[in-house]
């Protein structure tokens, strides 16, 4: 029955076989129906099937494309430099005209005297996920620059799996502070607003390279094109148009692995092995 | 002051009074039944809903997963979540040296803060746990708080990593519970609005018969009280019998009345008898002289023209005296023949030359048949004394009529006439001498009649009805009578 439809779309078997995306918390990853309108794009796009795979910690999907199970991921800058040669970069999306974001460390609103990381020593502090950049390594680089000791500067730390999670811990009163992706942060206080207003931004962090597109080694050279250029497009057309407005993102760019140059030197110094 | 009301309000205004605390004790008695199902329903639910988030909160401590943690502690609370499935003000998890791991409301009970730094409720919470045993779950009640606590272990396998904490505020119980009064109170108004108006009425007819009674018994000073109108009450309970009672009482009390009154009446008319008995007496004596000093005078005197006039007027005057005297003493001359149909014949000869004057009918109708053994020269005087009575009394072209018949063992002689009836006042005093009714005759004529009844121990009486004036006379046989007594 398969290879009767297979025969009547006139499709070779090899195209047919569905391309493997992996979503991270790097964006709001939980924005299920512009997930569905975003993979029917793709699919038209690329005229395969294409199957996003959601998981919330970037160690699974990290695992996943080590595996071979997934052929492209959206993950977090610092996931990609540590797979180093495991992956390759597919696309960097561009956010308010440039391919880069910052940490935002947050604090509550009700919060007015913090100033910076310095002054949340002894705090309940909310770590999005170890392999996180902005939500992990930079509040742990800033606290180490400050010369205090890692291990005894928070009296509580937790991670929360997401950064949009990070602000809702933020925001509840769990967390006296957290460090967030920019880009969900600015994000999410467009879709959710009452919840980032609940927060304060106490500090920006330098700009790094936006979380990218990678594409598995494993990935032929073809499919790496046609899904490079399916993202590329999307800034060229109409529907690619509205779920960039959706995604908040002003489209994708080819990128160079030179972008997360910084991060990688980062993770050397506090970064996990 | 309310004892002094009427039994018609006395009476609905009790049983009102006792509707309503059986209402209200009815309803108070539900609503603290209610208050305490409600608690027990809430903690109960809280309790269950608590041990099955203890048993999932235990690998997320044991991992030591914070924000899952949250999540779960936090569901319950969310905008979305079905007016909090708990009624829990708040939920926290304890680590095992009772310190906050984490709560729904981080902002009211932060991570890491001591269970005695959030206040007293919280140091006597934080006192109990220390004494609780391992995997026991407790209700616990701070004295003086309006809060109540709830603690459950988060235990497996006999390992405890800490205690789930429901905190209530029974304020909402008590927002529930007032939901519930509130519902309770409306059925009651609803009740007593049924109630009191059926026991306003009832009590009314109850005691409305009570009050016409009393009102009627009140008057029993002054006058005679009015006999109640029939079917009032007709009940056999013991308001009827009190109406019964009551009926037979007034006519024994008219009974009584009629009779004193009759008994004064002839009391009066016997001392009248005897008043003038002994004037006439007294009159009779002196009287006998003067004649005799007259007839003296007139055989033995020559007198001239003027003495004998003198004289003559003197005599005159005298029999005049005599006559009045004699007619006041009445007294039977028992030798006399029997009662005969003749006599009333007689007696219709003697009247009808007065009836004719006024142009007046005569109705006669006797039925006595044989001649009857009483004096008839007496029964001739009653009844010409009676029918003179009459016809003078009837208005001209009237009708005057005589009945007589034997009824038993006494004669009964009935005469009417169609005149102006007598008032009261005028019945009081028929029968006794000189009582003018009228401008002829000496005024002696029913006195005399009444006289020669009572000789004869007979009975007369006067009254009026339909328009005409009836005397009626009884008079029993001598002979039969004897044998009676």
């Amino acid at each position: 029955m398969g290879v009767l439809l297979l025969l009547l779309t006139g499709t070779s078997l090899g195209a047919d076989k569905p391309l493997h995306v992996g979503m991270t918390p790097a964006f709001l990853h939980d924005q299920h129906a512009l997930l569905a309108v975003w993979r029917d794009y793709l699919q038209h796009r690329l005229k395969r099937p294409v199957e996003f795979v959601p998981r919330d910690r970037y160690r699974e999907t990290m695992d996943l494309l080590q595996q071979r199970k997934l052929d492209f991921a959206w993950v977090c800058d610092y996931p990609y430099v540590a797979m180093g040669k495991e992956v390759k970069l597919l696309a960097v999306p561009v956010s308010q005209g440039k391919p880069i974001y910052r940490s935002y460390l947050i604090v509550p609103a009700k919060d007015t005297h913090t100033r910076s990381i310095a002054d949340l020593k002894g705090a309940v502090f909310a770590y999005a996920d170890p392999l996180s950049n902005t939500g992990y390594l930079v509040p742990r680089f800033a606290i180490k620059q400050a010369g205090y000791d890692l291990g005894t500067f928070f009296r509580r730390t937790f991670f929360t799996w997401s950064h949009r999670k990070a602000i809702e811990a933020v925001a509840s009163g769990l967390a006296q502070g957290a460090a967030v992706d920019s880009y969900v942060w600015d994000s999410l206080s467009k879709v959710n607003p009452e919840i980032a207003a609940k927060t304060r931004v106490v500090k920006q962090s330098e700009p790094f390279g936006f979380p990218p597109f990678v594409a598995n080694r494993s990935v032929s050279q073809a499919d790496f094109d046609a899904m490079r250029a399916a993202l590329l497009d999307m800034s060229k057309n109409p529907a690619g148009q509205a779920l960039l407005a959706k995604l908040n993102l002003d489209g994708f760019i080819a990128g160079s692995p030179d972008l997360y140059k910084s991060v990688a030197d980062m993770a050397a110094l506090v970064g996990q092995p | 002051m309310f004892f002094n009301l009427s039994l018609r309000y006395k009476l609905p205004l009790w049983g009102g009074l006792l509707i309503v605390i059986t209402a209200l004790t009815l309803s108070l008695s539900f609503m603290g039944q209610a208050y305490d199902d409600l608690k027990q329903d809430v903690l109960r639910s809280s309790e269950d809903l608590g041990l099955t988030m203890s048993r999932a909160l235990f690998p997320l401590v044991l991992h030591d997963d914070v924000w899952p943690a949250f999540e779960m502690v936090s569901l319950p609370f969310q905008d979305g979540a079905r007016a909090n499935a708990m009624h829990a003000e708040s939920l926290i998890v304890l680590d095992p040296n009772r310190r906050i791991y984490v709560s729904s409301h981080p902002e009211r009970y932060p991570v890491l803060s001591d269970l005695t730094a959030l206040g007293r409720e919280f140091a006597y919470v934080d006192k109990e746990l220390g004494a609780l045993q391992a995997g026991e779950t407790r209700v616990l009640e701070p004295p003086d708080s309006s809060r109540l606590f709830i603690a459950v272990p988060i235990i497996s396998d006999g390992v405890t990593l800490g205690t789930l904490l429901a905190v209530h505020d029974t304020s909402t119980f008590w927002f529930r519970f007032l939901r519930l009064a509130g519902r309770a109170l409306w059925i009651t108004l609803i009740v007593l609005g049924v109630l009191l108006p059926i026991n306003w009425y009832w009590g009314q007819s109850m005691t409305q018969p009570l009050s016409l009674l009393a009102r009627h018994m009140e008057t029993i000073h002054h006058q005679l009280p009015e006999a109640l109108e029939p079917g009032i009450h007709e009940c056999g309970d013991e308001l009827g019998q009190l109406y019964k009672a009551f009926a037979e009482m007034v006519a024994q009390l008219k009974e009584k009345a009629l009779l004193e009154k009759q008994m004064i009446q002839s009391e009066r008319m016997a001392a009248v008898g005897r008043l003038t008995a002994g004037i006439a007496h007294e009159i009779n004596n002196p009287l006998g002289g003067m004649f005799n000093a007259i007839s003296t005078l007139k055989r033995h005197v020559s007198l001239d023209s003027v003495a004998q006039m003198t004289v003559s007027h003197l005599d005159r005057g005298l029999q005049q005296i005599r006559e009045t005297v004699a007619a006041l003493l009445v007294e039977a001359k028992l030798k006399n023949r029997d009662l005969t149909p003749q006599d009333f014949d007689d007696v219709r000869l003697l009247v009808t030359p007065e009836a004719h004057k006024k142009r007046i009918g005569l109705a006669w109708s006797i039925s006595t048949g044989e001649p009857v053994p009483l004096p008839s020269t007496l029964v001739r005087q009653i009844l010409i004394n009676l029918l003179l009575n009459a016809i003078q009394a009837a208005s001209d072209g009237g009708h005057v009529s005589l009945q007589a018949a034997m009824d038993g063992n006494n004669l009964l002689l009935r005469v009417e006439n169609d005149g102006r009836t007598l008032t009261s006042e005028q019945m009081g005093t028929l029968f006794e001498p000189f009582s003018r009714f009228s401008e002829q005759g000496n005024g002696l004529g029913l006195w005399i009649t009444y006289q020669i009844v009572q000789q004869l121990k007979g009975e007369i009486k006067a009254g009026a009805d339909a328009g005409l004036t009836h005397f009626l006379v009884l008079l029993p046989l001598p002979g039969l009578k004897d044998e009676n007594v």
